[in-house]
């Protein structure tokens, strides 16, 4: 009698457990497939904003050149041209830093106060307003590029294309830059060990053992760096000039479509104009979405080698 | 788990719903939305309103057109505008809106020329040339005849313009397409257009910013701004062949013409002959009919006595703000405007 009552009991202990279990697991199901909505949401309201600038315009909106509220000719080539290329050229800037600071913290200098104060600049980085970016870019960096513009004999405007991609590169670099120093930090020491067993130097561990084990992981830092860069707006967009013709050199002003959505947003008065910003959001996810897809693809190609 | 989630939302929606109905029911608060260049000024006015009267009044500042929409949607009392209803907006909201002014503001021609020489002489001409990209230089004959006896720099001419859709470039560039056929077929007049030349900044002070740090820059900012900052300002030749140096009276100046009655008119290129060409209005906006969405006959009369005191004591904060109060005309027109506001088509006031 006793025994089956503590069996019993046994069980209900374990069916009160099991329901704990399932509804922590469903749970978990449920906010994770909100993401999965909210993500097709936003996608859909996207689609379903831009269909007046769709059928006003058509695929021309996408290589058209003439950005004109007034006359209602919408033209998002030069902002889309805008953005690929402030993001490349500022990731191609911020590489070597980004790479050296995750090489140094990762695997010359992992511990120490000297390490801990690096890694906790670096992370600062990334924790200031772009807002502030912006302004200290206006004031000091703009003044800079223009001296620079002189000597090159280049129009000396200051702002453009160059100076937003120096400002975009400071700020992606410590994406980079820790995601690689864990990366790193990563690497099973019996591997390093058996390289300098063998006679290697530091430098040629680091060349033929530390970065072929974590290049996968560095490019995943890359892209979300690229990532970063791509929709970065309020830095940008005071110190790249402003200007919807297509830029002729990366000293020219430009414009990114961020930027634009920024700038007209709130004063867009008419349908087809409105629907033309939320358009150029359409493009700027679309882009992001592509290059996130070529960025995975080209990791996974990585880890299978 | 589910039914927990949805009967949380629910809650939710109720409390907002309630939330949002008690606003809009709380006769002590009327709601408006709107320019943010009258935001400073509307800041002021409604405190002092509120000490007086208990009255409160929530303006958001999000720009014209946002204020605008909102009145469209319905969702406030009163939107205001640095520019009238365009024809796509009237056909929006379908049904007929009063435009009260209340105060004007004017956009100034800021420059950076190395040297002393605040309120160089511009004509409307140059103004439009240099902004199409034509006059490159500061040393053009056409700046020099007119500006003898400046030393006028030999730099070749940045131009800075707003990047953002602002009333400020509306009021600029309507004026431009008064004074320059080529500008008004080529650009036209709008909060935001396809510029045929120069860098954009964001807001009053990015344009500024643009145009301290270029030697040789010029741009247009808000005479606000350029009052509070110091900056340098030409002094434009209007209608009457008067050169005019912007200021709160020459600005109120140029409202004090023959308004049409509905008081929508852009005072730029205005026929005062003393008034600042590059002036304009702000507008209120309101409904004309008062009663919609069951709103109560003693909301409506506090909007319209709110709307009063805006346009006669309310007046008196403008000029320590640098804004230019309303001319005589303006003011009578605004007065016969807001008598002719309804409830049920009886008139309020």
């Amino acid at each position: 009698m006793e025994t089956t009552l503590a069996i019993t009991k046994a069980n209900k202990v374990s069916n009160g457990k099991i329901r704990a279990e399932s509804i922590f697991k469903r749970s978990l199901v449920v906010i994770g497939m909100s993401m999965v909505v909210l993500v097709l949401g936003v996608l859909l309201t996207l689609i379903i904003e831009s269909i007046p600038s769709i059928k006003s315009l058509g695929l021309k909106y996408l290589w058209g050149r003439t950005w004109d509220p007034i006359n209602n000719v919408y033209g998002a080539f030069p902002f889309l041209l805008g953005t690929l290329l402030t993001s490349f050229l500022a990731l191609i800037i911020s590489i070597p830093f980004s790479f050296a600071i995750a090489i140094y913290l990762g695997e010359y200098n992992p511990k120490g106060w000297l390490s801990n104060f690096l890694k906790n600049a670096v992370e600062l980085i990334a924790a200031v307003p772009s807002v502030i970016y912006g302004f200290w870019g206006l004031l000091v960096l703009v003044p800079l590029v223009r001296s620079l513009e002189t000597k090159l004999g280049v129009l000396p405007y200051g702002i453009g294309i160059f100076t937003a991609s120096l400002i975009l590169a400071i700020m992606i670099i410590p994406y980079a830059a820790s995601l690689g120093r864990e990366m790193i930090r990563l690497v099973p020491s019996p591997l390093k060990e058996g390289a300098y067993s063998l006679g290697a130097t530091r430098y040629e561990v680091i060349r033929s053992v530390v970065l072929p084990y974590t290049k996968s992981g560095l490019f995943a830092g890359i892209l979300l760096s690229l990532g970063r860069a791509l929709g970065e707006t309020m830095a940008v967009t005071m110190v790249i000039g402003n200007t919807s013709m297509i830029p002729t050199s990366i000293f020219a002003p430009g414009n990114t479509m961020a930027s634009v959505i920024a700038n007209e947003f709130t004063e867009a008065d008419h349908t087809v104009y409105l629907s033309a910003l939320i358009e150029l959001g359409l493009v700027l996810f679309l882009v992001t979405v592509v290059i996130n897809m070529i960025g995975k693809r080209i990791i996974k190609k990585f880890t299978n080698e | 788990m589910k039914q927990n989630l949805a009967a949380t939302s629910i809650a939710v929606i109720a409390l907002t719903g309630v939330h949002t109905k008690v606003v809009a029911q709380d006769d002590k608060t009327i709601l408006g939305a709107g320019s943010s260049f009258i935001n400073p000024l509307f800041s002021k006015m409604f405190a002092e309103y509120n000490t007086k009267t208990g009255i409160q009044v929530n303006y958001q500042s999000i720009g014209s057109g946002g204020g605008i929409l909102q009145l469209t949607n319905k969702t406030v009392d009163f939107g205001a505008s640095d520019g009238p209803l365009n024809d796509e907006q009237t056909a929006k909201i379908g049904v007929p809106v009063l435009h009260i002014t209340q105060a004007s503001g004017a956009v100034v021609i800021t420059y950076n020329l190395p040297g002393n020489n605040n309120n160089i002489a511009l004509t409307p001409d140059i103004i439009a040339e240099i902004f199409l990209g034509k006059i490159t230089t500061w040393n053009d004959p056409r700046i020099i005849a007119i500006n003898k006896g400046v030393s006028i720099p030999a730099l070749p001419i940045l131009v800075a313009h707003r990047s953002d859709g602002s009333g400020t470039t509306n009021i600029f560039t309507n004026y431009l397409s008064k004074v320059s056929p080529e500008w008004k077929t080529k650009v036209g007049s709008g909060g935001a257009v396809n510029w045929p030349a120069g860098l954009g900044g964001k807001g009053n002070e990015g344009v500024a910013g643009l145009v301290k740090q270029t030697p040789g820059a010029i741009g247009y900012v808000e005479l606000i701004y350029a009052l509070q900052n110091k900056l340098d300002y030409a002094k434009i030749q209007n209608k009457k062949g008067k050169f005019i140096v912007p200021s709160i009276a020459s600005v109120t100046a140029a409202g004090n013409v023959t308004l049409p009655p509905d008081s929508k008119m852009f005072i730029t290129d205005s026929d005062a002959p003393d008034g600042y060409p590059l002036s304009g209005f702000t507008w209120v906006l309101i409904y004309k009919e008062q009663n919609y969405n069951g709103r109560s006959q003693d909301r409506a009369t506090k909007l319209l006595k709110l709307l009063w005191w805006n346009i006669h004591e309310g007046q008196a904060f403008t000029q320590p703000l640098n804004y230019a109060p309303l001319s005589k005309e303006a003011l009578a027109v605004a007065e016969k405007i807001l008598k002719s506001a309804t409830y049920n088509g009886k008139p309020i006031l």
